[in-house]
């Protein structure tokens, strides 16, 4: 099986430095296809031009702006959107009678998407904060309902018994004792989807006119500013990346228990 | 000696009566007593064991605890599993700690309690482990810490050493009994094991049939046992008689036998 070397799995630091290298060769081929016009120019920034589009961006205050008021748009849907989700799926979960009811409901509104409930959000809420902080807590709550809703399904039920057998019977005590703890694992996957679907959530909430980083790349499109647009999408990337390499650490903390 | 728990004609049906689990149980529990029930698997013994505990209601007759003056910080009953069943988000401590909860315990209290019964099953020095990280025999250890640390009036074992290698469970057989020696629970033990019983029990109550039923109830001579003894060897054989449904000497489904 190992008899080529490229098949032999890679150890976690020959892995970073793989990865790093994979990232550079494809600058290298991004830079020589703009620089040799294989692709028409301004169709695609050159890698080089994008540090000076930032630079610019950041002197005139635009970069910090956006960042601010998608973060803001981004944590408060999160925040809003997982604790609904994730308690709706909790309930729906253990309560049989609440989970026969919204069956239906569930059926009809989960198909649709986030971004499409983009005009209600502008009549609802008008192009502010509030209009963007629904689109992005509805796309992240189905996620957290169906997470939280699979993993109180999951629970061993012999747990219960167990509880029930050392005087923690009752709906509010097999909560506490048995739902909650056995089905924190779905619940922080859930939550992990969520920060990503979060982020792109933002874009689509701020297309319309709230300000943010997607508004920006829409003007800068608009523009045909292709770099900044670039720019922009990479500013995405690292957030997400640092929200969830800061979330990795608190799931690893929480679920120490698994090992 | 006094009553512990009775039951009374007790039974279990399914499907409104439709098929009985067991039925017409009778079986009283003195205080202080180590009682085993014996049958072969599926016979519906730890069901019996649940209906003890009022886990599940009994459908026919009754099931009778004395009344007791509740000792603040006490359970009546505790329950250990056959597969230990430990909730493998809870560290060995906390696991233990699960019955005190609710017992208006302060915390300093409750740590001084689990600590207590994990020195008696002898786990002292992992009780920050995590279940994962414990052999069967450990996780069955802390079950046991876990039933007796609420001090309850009945222990009951649902076949606890079940799972358990030979001489894992030769090794805590031996050590249950100093615990019970030490503490004088009233306990109940199920098994499918003979020789178990016969090692452990004051009296074994053998259950079988189908519904089940009390086949006979049996006093096992003193301590400590020989189970190759002729005599442990022909309370052995008896007891398989009776679990096997043959004829019994005198007839009666429910006998008591003379001390042997």
């Amino acid at each position: 099986m190992t008899r080529f070397r490229i098949f032999r799995r890679k150890g976690s630091g020959t892995r970073t430095v793989l990865g790093v290298v994979g990232l550079i060769v494809l600058l290298c081929i991004w830079q020589a296809c703009v620089q040799f016009h294989v692709v028409p120019p301004g169709l695609l920034p050159a890698p080089t031009e994008l540090w000076p589009a930032w630079r610019s961006e950041v002197a005139g205050g635009y970069w910090q702006h956006a960042v601010c008021d998608s973060l803001e748009h981004y944590s408060t849907g999160l925040v809003i959107g997982s604790v609904l989700g994730a308690l709706a799926g909790l309930g729906c979960g253990a309560v049989p009678l609440a989970d026969a009811l919204t069956a239906g409901i569930v059926r009809f509104l989960r198909p649709i998407p986030g971004l499409a409930w983009v005009p209600f959000a502008i009549l609802w809420f008008g192009l502010n904060t509030a209009g963007a902080t629904f689109v992005i807590a509805i796309s992240v709550f189905w996620i957290n309902f169906y997470a939280a809703y699979g993993a109180v399904k999951s629970v061993d039920p012999e747990l219960y018994e167990v509880a029930a057998a050392f005087g923690h019977s009752g709906f509010i005590a097999r909560m506490r004792y048995v739902i909650i703890p056995a089905s924190s694992p779905g619940l922080l996957a859930g939550l992990r989807t969520g920060l990503g679907q979060g982020w792109m959530s933002v874009v689509a909430a701020e297309l319309f006119g709230v300000p943010g980083i997607g508004a920006r790349m829409m003007q800068a499109s608009s523009l045909l500013a292709t770099d900044i647009v670039v720019v922009y999408m990479i500013t995405m990337a690292g957030l997400y990346a640092l929200t969830d390499f800061l979330f990795s650490f608190v799931r690893a903390r929480l679920l120490r228990w698994q090992g | 000696m006094t009553a512990l728990i009775r039951l009374e004609d007790a039974g279990l049906s399914h499907n409104n009566g439709a098929s009985f689990v067991f039925r017409h149980v009778n079986l009283t529990l003195e205080a202080g007593e180590f009682v085993a029930v014996l049958g072969p698997s599926g016979v519906g013994k730890s069901t019996l064991l649940r209906v003890v505990m009022r886990l599940i209601a009994p459908t026919e007759g009754r099931v009778i605890l004395a009344p007791a003056p509740d000792l603040a910080g006490s359970r009546r009953t505790a329950l250990v599993f056959q597969d230990a069943r430990l909730m493998p988000w809870r560290n060995v401590r906390h696991n233990v700690e699960l019955g005190l909860e609710g017992l208006g315990l302060s915390r300093q209290e409750r740590y001084v309690r689990a600590d207590e019964a994990l020195r008696l099953v002898g786990l002292s020095a992992v009780t920050d482990r995590w279940p994962r990280q414990l052999s069967g025999g450990q996780r069955q250890r802390v079950g046991v810490a876990r039933a007796l640390t609420v001090n309850p009036d009945l222990l009951l074992m649902d076949e606890p050493f079940g799972a358990l290698d030979a001489i894992t469970r030769a090794g805590l057989q031996s050590e249950l009994l100093g615990i019970w020696e030490a503490t004088k629970k009233t306990v109940l033990f199920v098994t499918h094991d003979i020789d178990e019983a016969l090692l452990l029990a004051d009296r074994i109550v053998v259950l079988a049939g189908c519904p089940a039923s009390v086949r006979g109830d049996l006093i096992v001579g003193p301590r400590p046992r020989d189970p190759s003894s002729a005599a442990m060897r022909a309370l052995a054989g008896r007891m398989r008689a009776l679990i096997s449904g043959e004829p019994d000497p005198g007839g009666a489904v429910y006998w008591q036998s003379a001390e042997i």
